[in-house]
């Protein structure tokens, strides 16, 4: 005889259990089961026909960390970061700020800067790889005009990774000015109205009311951008393809050139272990400490 | 009653047998709608289909898309039964891991006497046929007349390797860019530097490198110092290392530069890839073979470039070898030699080669004693593509010959 306790308690986990199995059926398919038998692979130098059988242990790992391009692919991903962290997301904040009110032409500049996220990234590549062209592109055409010689930015190892942070500029501070917006119309109006009775102009209002009420989106913001940049592949496969003399690979189109175009599955696999386990540690070690407050507010 | 069911069981009998017979032949290739190859293949299909009662499906994808999904399409059940090859690494690892069929049985010693024996054995496995060749390519210098000759070189002269950068000098020196190069696409480039390797080894040093490493030998750093030397002169046209192949080819076609290093394939590619879709005109183009390197190992009559054709997968049925040797007959050879297709590897076919730069390439190969197969394709996709790396960044000045084969050496041994 269960106690009435012990029966909701079981009625509650059954809930949760048969709610929880298709998604941890397909969890398990295509997240968990991927990983395992890349984590597996790793070992090996397999080329990708037939079972692997030659097994190398960590070899696969010694030589990634010994690759030149690797460790370029690696820092070019925490430039990617740095510049999302530092001038992408504090750039969105501020014109969320100035566009979030329902002023005259808000919606016509929302739209405008969000434009550039609706578009899918490969084609986001290709139109910018014309762009920059110094033959063909807007660039050659801008310095044309003032009767110069057009650069060819993608061109110059100097540049070109330059000119792949601009791009992921103006593709993603539209998703994340958003997010701010949206953060922004859910602040309390009586809130902001007893700012603006106390006496509070609106760079006051913003620095002391909107941006602090905003951190938990800000925080959400921050933790998409991080994922987003360590995962970054379709914009730079048509843009530069991570050329030239492979300055401008992030971590993911390294494992595509130099694991699968190669054949080497084995060696492939221990990249994207690497990144899984970056992806990882940064993901949990977020939600540990800058999010915690927020998850615990939640539950 | 009875006539009825016997007609009944015979109409099933045939039925069942006709069914049984008739197969469908998945056809993977790479060449576009408007590649000089396809009305040749079309022709043979509907042949084919019309004379055995097979279905034949041809299935497309662009060369890069083609590379990096072929080895997942393969050990899938949807693997297409005949598919492109460069023969070479590539080939013998899918013929290693038992994804290709031994066809020797299939095809007749009748039929293998009409092909070059050079192209068909660039198709076997140890003692397995595992394809059917068709077609040689050959690289070599192509160059624009009118630049030429507006910048005075006598490409006649150009006999050794430092008659080639005078002349790459010369047509600087005219205001005239003297390389096209598509940078992006790497392989372009390896060109340049391996057939300084052709050159300056020779045939017994890619065997013997080929076997026992080596690749850091002093013939093939002397091809890095070579290739630093045509680098100084700075003679690609800017921003080369963001162009790709077509945009190279579009550029030679509209007279951008005076010369290109590239395959017999270059004749109708600058053509298509100009803007006017014209190209240069027979008129004001010419080729020359790569000249001498000053106590090089190789013969000058050596030549770089490819012998490609047809490999069948592990369950291809017999008719999709019969559909290939349908296609890779005298007759239709012999037509898109003469639509400048490509150079022909059935013998006899040549002589239907209208194009004279195509017909100097089969010349060539034909004369040269030794043909090496690309080596981004000959060396397998990682060693190969490792090559194409350190060809690019030497030609973009960033590594010194030495590091370039210290690449290729760790390649190699990485993948023993």
């Amino acid at each position: 005889m269960r106690s009435p306790k012990s029966e909701a308690l079981l009625s509650r986990y059954s809930t949760i259990i048969i709610f929880l199995i298709p998604a941890l059926t397909i969890f398990t398919l295509f997240v968990v089961l991927p990983i395992g038998e890349a984590a597996y692979y790793s070992f090996y130098r397999w080329n990708g026909y037939g079972d692997p059988e030659k097994y190398v242990g960590f070899k696969n790992y010694a030589y990634l960390f010994k690759n030149r391009v690797f460790i370029l692919s690696l820092k070019n991903n925490f430039y990617i970061i740095a510049i999302s962290l530092f001038i992408q997301l504090p750039f969105a904040l501020l014109i969320a700020l100035m566009i979030s009110d329902k002023i005259k032409g808000a919606t016509f500049f929302r739209t405008i800067f969000f434009l550039p996220y609706i578009l899918a990234e490969i084609v986001t590549g290709l139109i910018w790889a014309y762009i920059y062209d110094g033959n063909y592109g807007l660039v050659a055409a801008v310095w044309g005009f003032f009767g110069a010689e057009a650069p060819f930015i993608i061109a110059d190892k100097d540049w070109a990774l330059v000119a792949v942070l601009i791009v992921i500029f103006w593709k993603f501070f539209g998703i994340h000015m958003m997010i701010y917006i949206a953060g922004l119309q859910a602040i309390s109006k009586e809130v902001l109205e007893a700012a603006k009775v106390d006496g509070a102009g609106s760079f006051i209002t913003a620095i002391r009311i909107k941006i602090p009420m905003l951190i938990p989106t800000i925080k959400l913001s921050v933790f998409l951008s991080l994922l987003g940049s360590l995962q970054l592949f379709d914009i730079i496969m048509p843009l530069t393809g991570g050329g030239p003399s492979n300055v401008t690979h992030s971590m993911v189109t390294y494992l595509y050139y130099f694991g699968v175009m190669r054949m080497k599955i084995g060696f492939g696999s221990a990249v994207g272990v690497i990144i899984f386990l970056i992806c990882l540690f940064i993901a949990i070690g977020y939600q540990r400490t800058l999010m915690r407050e927020d998850n615990e507010n939640r539950f | 009653m009875k006539t009825f069911l016997k007609l009944f069981f015979s109409i099933f009998i045939l039925a069942s047998f006709s069914t049984a017979k008739a197969d469908t032949i998945k056809w993977l290739h790479l060449f576009g709608d408007d590649d000089n190859s396809m009305p040749g293949m079309l022709k043979a299909v509907k042949e084919f289909e019309e004379k055995t009662g097979h279905t034949v499906v041809m299935q497309y994808l662009e060369n890069e898309s083609f590379k990096a999904k072929l080895p997942t399409m393969l050990q899938s059940n949807d693997r297409p039964d005949i598919f492109y090859s460069w023969s070479g690494g590539v080939m013998y690892d899918q013929a290693k891991a038992g994804f290709l069929r031994d066809i020797s049985g299939v095809v007749p010693d009748s039929y293998l006497q009409t092909v070059s024996a050079a192209a068909a054995d660039a198709f076997t496995y140890g003692d397995q046929r595992v394809g059917l060749p068709k077609q040689v390519a050959q690289v070599a210098w192509w160059y624009n007349k009118d630049l030429i000759n507006q910048a005075g070189v006598d490409v006649s002269k150009i006999k050794m390797w430092d008659d080639l950068l005078s002349a790459v000098q010369q047509v600087k020196d005219a205001g005239i860019t003297p390389i096209c190069m598509g940078g992006k696409d790497k392989w372009p480039v390896h060109f340049i530097w391996t057939h300084l390797h052709i050159r300056n080894g020779g045939k017994a040093l890619f065997i013997d490198s080929l076997n026992n490493g080596g690749w850091g030998r002093p013939e093939y750093i002397l091809s890095g110092e070579q290739m630093l030397e045509l680098v100084a002169l700075e003679p690609f046209q800017k921003g080369w290392l963001a162009a790709t192949w077509p945009d190279q080819a579009g550029f030679f076609g509209d007279g951008k530069c005076a010369m290109a290093f590239m395959g017999n394939w270059m004749y109708g590619a600058q053509a298509a890839n100009s803007a006017s879709g014209e190209g240069l005109g027979d008129d004001n183009m010419g080729m020359f073979n790569m000249p001498m390197t000053k106590g090089g190992l190789g013969d000058s009559g050596d030549t770089l470039g490819g012998i490609n054709g047809w490999l069948f997968s592990s369950s291809a049925p017999d008719s999709a070898v019969e559909l290939i040797m349908h296609y890779v007959s005298k007759e239709i050879q012999t037509e898109d030699a003469s639509n400048g297709a490509y150079i022909p590897i059935v013998k006899g076919a040549d002589a239907a080669l209208e194009n004279p730069f195509l017909q100097q390439v089969a010349k060539n190969i034909a004369n040269s004693q030794y043909h090496q197969i690309f080596y981004d394709q000959f060396l397998g996709a990682d060693i190969g593509r490792v090559v194409n790396d350190v060809s690019t960044d030497l030609a973009a000045g960033i590594i010194s010959a030495e590091e370039a084969t210290q690449a290729v050496q760790e390649a190699w041994e990485f993948n023993q």
